[in-house]
């Protein structure tokens, strides 16, 4: 047999990307973000992502048999949501709570639709807003985090919250001063102060929060690798945070419009972590390119709305749920017109 | 032979909510905790029991065209009665269940009952069917209920059955765990239908 022809039928030029070979690209940026977590919040960091990550594996393995269906628990989509997931939990949870959350966004979030690729939400973030609807008091208390090198700035409040938990209890003062005493203004005031002056710090991740979303150097050096291999794009993250910087430049500063910190809002709560890893899911999000605009744009336009309006101090995870739900509209709204073909309404 | 089949077919094989799918704003609504999830299966029993036995005895002189109407007329008559009552004899059920007593008036498994079997039926048989179809809106809504506050409160009827270390998923019992409830629910029973038909 002469081997030097192949006779097949088109595709003729294919990617050597498999799913396993880009789930695993993916787990290893995330590394630099897990060791930056186990440095910040201590072991205890990391217990959560391997109890979570086994958990999500042992559910999609169980459900897989009960189902009769191939067990893929070694393309690693199941360890990624896993350790997504855990990277949206506070570090001082109880270690059932990774677990359980695993669970739910493996069975509820991906196993009901039909497996990978069926999803219509981003599993990680289903489990997360399952987490947070079943036990806000473990998902919103970040006492324990107190992070390696102390406060921010020396305010205390740090601590035992999220920058943006501050900002939003100093900007409730701010916005109705007729309700506070004048001490408690200036407190508000010297808070935002001391928050805005704190760049480097959530810049590098010393901050409380989510075991993963903290640190926004180890998160981009990650997803500076993801882009330069293309598994994922620009357009989502960057529309996504370029939306959140103007809007909250516009809307979120306490003495009217244009007063915001745009940097401060980008760099803190988890926007970092959802518009790079989260938002570019592959399953979850538009796949044309003017979809993919709508859909960052959309995602900032609620993380602003409920960060600034809303009753949590942060919008990110909804924000990316919601207009998950919207991709297939955006799809079908922004096909693009076959070259050639007439234009389609 | 008939009443007892018009009588059983409610409760399983025609069951309204798992098998038609009929009535799920209450189901839905009312099922987070054991104890309202009784009061409005009791309440929606009643004025089916009513409803279906007045319509039988009247679908002959109402004319075809504005039976829908008066079919409404009677069953709210049936409602106002139960609304009343409950807020006289019950007012701490009636508070629970709130906007839900009188929107039993467009439950559209009373409606439907009406339309599809005592407007064609005599008393009798209309009045088994309205109790049967009544008791299994009961059974699902006990169902629902007993599932979601246990998860969702760790308690029955109000009692707790867990230890006090036990956390309930509080998600349960606000309205997203009614919908994963429900649609766990109907799954099981579909797949247990498809197991019996192989």
């Amino acid at each position: 047999m002469d081997k030097k022809y192949f006779v097949s039928s088109s595709p003729h030029i294919y990617a050597q990307d498999s799913i396993p070979k880009i789930m695993y690209t993916v787990i290893l940026t995330l590394v630099p973000a897990a060791i930056g977590s186990i440095y910040f919040f201590g072991l205890r960091a990391l217990w959560i992502i391997a109890i979570a990550a086994v958990s999500a594996v042992a559910t999609e393995a169980l459900l897989q048999i009960m189902m009769k269906r191939p067990v893929t628990v070694y393309d690693g989509s199941a360890i990624l949501t896993g350790i997504l997931l855990a990277y949206n939990v506070a570090p001082s949870v109880p270690l059932w709570l990774p677990a359980v959350g695993s669970f739910f966004a493996i069975a509820v979030g991906k196993m009901v639709f039909g497996g990978l690729g069926h999803n219509p939400m981003n599993p990680a973030l289903l489990g997360r807003a399952f987490l947070l609807a079943s036990w806000p008091t473990h998902m919103t208390i970040f006492s324990a985090a107190v992070p390696k090198g102390g406060t921010v700035s020396g305010i205390d409040a740090i601590t035992t919250a999220t920058p943006l938990n501050v900002l939003k209890a100093a900007q409730e003062v701010l916005r109705h001063p007729q309700n506070f005493s004048p001490a408690q203004k200036m407190e508000a005031s010297e808070a935002i102060g001391q928050l805005y002056d704190s760049l480097r710090e959530l810049f590098i991740g010393r901050i409380g929060g989510c075991i993963g979303e903290t640190s926004t150097l180890l998160l981009l050096i990650g997803a500076a690798f993801l882009m330069y291999k293309r598994y994922i794009g620009w357009k989502i993250p960057f529309t996504y945070v370029g939306t959140v910087a103007l809007l909250s430049w516009i809307f979120g500063g306490a003495d009217g419009l244009f007063s915001g910190n745009p940097i401060f809002h980008v760099l803190s709560g988890g926007l970092i972590l959802g518009a790079f890893y989260m938002a570019t899911d592959m399953v979850t999000t538009p796949i044309t390119f003017a979809g993919r605009v709508y859909f960052g744009v959309g995602c900032g336009v609620i993380t602003v709305v409920i960060r600034q309006f809303g009753g949590y101090p942060e919008g990110v995870s909804y924000s990316i749920l919601l207009m998950n739900l919207l991709t297939p509209l955006l799809d079908r709204w922004t096909r693009p017109r076959v070259f050639g073909g007439k234009k389609t309404g | 032979m008939s009443v007892v089949r018009e009588f059983t077919k409610g409760l399983y094989k025609q069951n309204p909510v798992f098998k038609q799918a009929l009535g799920l704003c209450p189901t839905l609504a009312v099922s987070n905790s054991v104890e309202s999830a009784l009061g409005m299966g009791v309440a929606v029993t009643f004025v089916l029991l009513c409803s279906n036995s007045i319509i039988s005895l009247i679908h002959k002189i109402v004319p075809a065209k504005i039976r829908i109407p008066i079919y409404i007329v009677v069953i709210a008559t049936f409602v106002t009665i139960v609304d009343l009552s409950m807020a006289g004899f019950l007012p701490a059920l009636h508070k629970t269940l709130g906007i839900f007593v009188p929107l039993i008036v467009v439950n559209c498994i009373i409606l439907g009952r009406a339309e599809a079997f005592a407007g064609k039926n005599g008393i009798g048989l209309s009045i088994v069917d309205g109790l049967g179809m009544g008791i299994g809106f009961t059974i699902a809504l006990l169902l629902l209920g007993t599932l979601r506050e246990f998860m969702g409160n760790g308690s029955f009827m109000g009692i707790p059955v867990m230890n006090p270390g036990f956390e309930p998923v509080l998600i349960m019992i606000l309205p997203p765990g009614a919908f994963l409830t429900i649609g766990f629910v109907l799954g099981f029973f579909n797949w247990l239908e498809n197991k019996r038909a192989k």
